[in-house]
C-alpha cells in the first residue's frame, strides 16, 4: 500500500493557518512532486476561533483526504497543541511556536519562538506562518527548501517577496538551531528511496 | 500544432468547477456570494472578463438564478453557485428552469442547516432538497463529485447534459470537496467532449419551440435571432402559451420524465471499487466516498471482502446499480452526513437481499474511514 504521512497545522484564525497548508501542499505536491490532498476547518470567524489545516501526502492516490494520525503537528497556539498532540502517532513531530504555546505536553517538540521570530527580526508579526514554514524545510523530510521558497514566491502578495525570504531563511536558521530529535527510521527509509 | 506540456496545477475544488465550466463553455454567471461556494463566483469574476464572457453579482440569489435563466434562454451557457441557504431561494426559478425547458447549471456546496446553520463546515444534507425542493412533479439530474478532478469532469458533464437534455443540472458538492486542495492536470480543449444545444434549422415561422420528438428534447432557438417565442412558468403548450387543457398537460409533464427517465444508461456514472465480489457493500458519495475507500481498503487488508459502489450521479437514482450491489453483498452500509436521504432509497429498492445498515453524522464534521471500519465489525 502507498505510504501516507499526515501533517496538521494549526492555530487561531487569523494567523495564516489555511496559507501554511495551501503553500506547503503546493511545495510538496507540484515542487516536489508528489500526491497532496489539502483540507482545511475553521469557524466562521474572521479573526480568533480555531483553525486549522491539514496536507495528506502519499506516492499514489490519495482516498481519505483529511488526516489519520499525525506524522507531524504544528502547533501556533496553546490551545492548538492541547487539543491536537494527542492525535500524533507515537513517533509523530510536534513543532510548536513557543512565543505563544507555553506549556508544551511532551518532551519530544520543537519549540522555536515563530512569532517572537517574526515581530523581532522582521518587523512583521504576520510572517510568523511564513517563518515556521522555513522551520518546517529543515525538520521534515517531506519537503526541501527549494521547494518551499518557490511555492511561497508563487503565493505570496507582490512586493513582499524579500520580506517573506527573509521570514523562510529566518525560519531555517531558527529550525538548525534547536537540538534535533531523531528521525523516525521508517520514514528515513522512505525519504533515501525517493532520493 | 505542439503540444503545450501538461501543466499541473494545485487547485480547490472550488477552483476545478471554474475551470471546468470555462472548458464547457460557460460565458455567463450571475451569483451572490455564500461560504463555502464564494471561490467560484470570486474566480470567474477574474476569469470570465478574460474570455468575453459575463460576471455579474446580483442582489440575491432569486436575481441570481433568474439572470442565469435568461442569459441561456439568449443561447450563452450560464451557471450560478451557491450553498444551502441561497439554494432555498433558488428553488421557485429552479422550477422555471425546469418548465420551460432551459439549460443551466447550478452549483450547491452543502453546508450544515437548516436555515444559515454551520456556514464552514461540511453536510450532505441537501441531497432530497435538490431532488424535491422547487414543487411540482419533475425530474433532475444532480451530479456528486468526490476529488478535486471530479470537480472538474462533473461539471463539464453537468454542462452537457443540461444542454442535451435542456434541463438545469445541479453539482452538489460539499464543504469538504469545496475546499479541498489537490492535484490535477487540466486536459487540453481538444481532449475534452462538449456537448451544444440543437438549435432549429427550419425557417423561424415553422419553428414550434416545445415540440415533441422522440428524443423529448425540442430545439432550442436563442432569445434574439428571429424565433419568436413565448416562455412561461405556466404549463403550455407545444408554442410555449399557456394551457391547461388535460390532453395537452399530460403529454408535455411525462415529455419531460421521458427525456431523462429514457436515458439513465447516458446519465447515471458511478464508480466500482471492489464491488463486484463483495460481501459487505457500502454505497456512499461526495467527500464520504474518500473514507469509504479507504475503509474498503483496510478490509481488504484485513481479508474482508469489502467494496464500494461511489453514486456519481446522485439523481436519477441509480437504481439498476444499487439493486446489484443488493444482490451481491450480504450486508450494505450507507454513510451519509445527514439523518439518511440515500439509506432511504436503498431501503426502498431493496427486496430484502441485503440487511442495509447506516451511518449518519449531522456534527459538521465528515465521516471517518474508522467508524466505517467499526459499523462493518459491527454489523458483519
Amino acid at each position: 500500500m502507498a505510504f501516507r504521512y499526515d501533517i496538521r497545522l494549526s492555530g487561531s484564525g487569523g494567523q495564516g493557518i489555511i496559507l501554511m497548508g495551501i503553500i506547503l501542499a503546493e511545495a510538496i505536491g507540484i515542487h516536489d512532486g508528489r500526491f497532496v490532498a489539502q483540507t482545511q476547518s475553521y469557524g466562521p470567524e474572521a479573526r480568533g476561533g480555531s483553525s486549522k489545516a491539514e496536507v495528506v501526502v502519499s506516492d499514489g492516490e490519495i482516498d481519505y483526504p483529511k488526516a489519520l494520525q499525525l506524522d507531524l503537528l504544528v502547533a501556533m497556539n496553546q490551545k492548538s497543541c492541547d487539543d491536537y498532540y494527542m492525535d500524533l502517532k507515537p513517533d509523530g513531530i510536534l513543532v510548536v511556536d513557543s512565543t505563544l504555546v507555553r506549556q508544551v505536553p511532551m518532551s519530544r517538540a520543537y519549540r522555536i519562538p515563530f512569532t517572537g521570530i517574526a515581530r523581532e527580526e522582521l518587523k512583521r508579526e504576520m510572517v510568523a506562518n511564513i517563518v515556521a514554514l522555513g522551520a518546517l524545510a529543515v525538520l521534515t523530510p517531506m519537503v526541501s527548501a527549494r521547494a518551499i521558497e518557490s511555492a511561497v514566491l508563487g503565493r505570496v502578495p507582490k512586493g513582499t517577496e524579500k520580506l517573506n525570504r527573509e521570514a523562510l531563511k529566518a525560519g531555517m536558521r531558527a529550525a538548525r538551531k534547536t537540538k534535533k530529535i531523531r528521525f523516525p527510521e521508517a520514514i528515513s527509509e522512505l525519504v533515501d528511496e525517493d532520493t | 500544432m505542439k503540444k503545450k506540456p501538461l501543466k499541473e496545477r494545485l487547485l480547490q475544488g472550488n477552483e476545478a468547477v471554474v475551470e471546468g465550466s470555462l472548458s464547457a463553455g460557460c460565458r455567463f454567471f450571475a451569483g451572490y456570494p455564500i461560504t463555502p461556494a464564494t471561490e467560484i463566483a470570486e474566480q470567474l469574476s477574474v476569469r470570465l472578463p478574460q474570455v468575453d464572457g459575463t460576471f455579474i453579482q446580483m442582489e440575491d440569489e432569486i436575481a441570481s438564478l433568474g439572470a442565469v435563466i435568461g442569459a441561456s434562454l439568449a443561447g450563452v451557457k450560464s451557471m450560478t453557485a451557491t450553498s444551502g441557504p441561497g439554494f432555498s431561494l433558488m428553488q421557485e426559478n429552479l422550477g422555471f428552469a425546469i418548465i420551460a425547458e432551459v439549460p443551466c447549471v447550478v452549483v450547491n456546496a452543502m453546508r450544515g442547516g437548516p436555515s444559515t446553520g454551520l456556514p464552514t463546515s461540511p453536510s450532505q444534507s441537501d441531497v432530497m432538497q435538490s431532488r424535491w425542493g422547487t414543487h411540482g412533479d419533475h425530474p433532475i439530474i444532480v451530479l456528486c463529485p468526490s476529488t478535486v478532478r471530479e470537480c472538474f469532469d462533473l461539471t463539464i458533464r453537468a454542462f452537457n447534459y443540461s444542454e442535451k437534455y435542456r434541463i438545469p443540472v445541479i453539482l452538489l458538492i460539499d464543504e469538504v470537496v469545496a475546499h479541498m486542495r489537490e492535484k490535477i492536470i487540466i486536459p487540453d480543449d481538444e481532449d475534452i467532449e462538449i456537448v451544444n444545444r440543437v438549435r432549429p434549422t427550419m425557417p423561424p415561422e415553422w419553428y414550434i419551440p416545445y415540440e415533441d420528438t422522440p428524443r423529448g428534447v425540442p430545439a432550442m432557438a436563442d432569445f434574439g435571432e428571429g424565433y419568436r417565442y413565448h416562455v412561461t412558468g405556466l404549463t403550455h403548450d407545444v408554442r410555449g402559451f399557456p394551457t391547461s387543457r388535460p390532453d395537452e398537460v399530460d403529454p408535455f409533464i411525462r415529455r419531460l420524465f421521458r427525456k431523462v427517465s429514457q436515458n439513465f444508461a447516458d446519465l447515471q456514472i458511478g464508480e466500482h471499487f471492489h464491488v463486484d465480489d463483495a460481501d459487505v457493500a457500502i454505497i456512499a458519495y461526495g467527500c464520504v466516498a474518500r473514507s469509504a475507500k479507504r475503509a474498503v481498503s483496510d478490509c481488504r487488508e484485513k481479508g474482508i471482502k469489502a467494496g464500494m459502489l461511489k453514486l456519481n450521479t446522485i439523481w436519477p437514482f441509480m437504481r439498476t446499480d444499487v439493486e446489484k450491489v443488493l444482490r451481491q453483498a450480504k450486508v450494505v452500509i450507507v454513510p451519509e452526513m445527514n439523518m439518511g436521504q440515500i439509506s432511504r432509497e436503498v431501503k426502498r429498492v431493496n427486496k430484502g437481499e441485503a440487511k442495509v445498515f447506516t451511518i449518519n453524522r449531522v456534527d459538521g464534521t465528515i465521516i471517518t474511514p474508522q467508524e466505517i471500519m467499526a459499523r462493518i465489525k459491527e454489523v458483519y
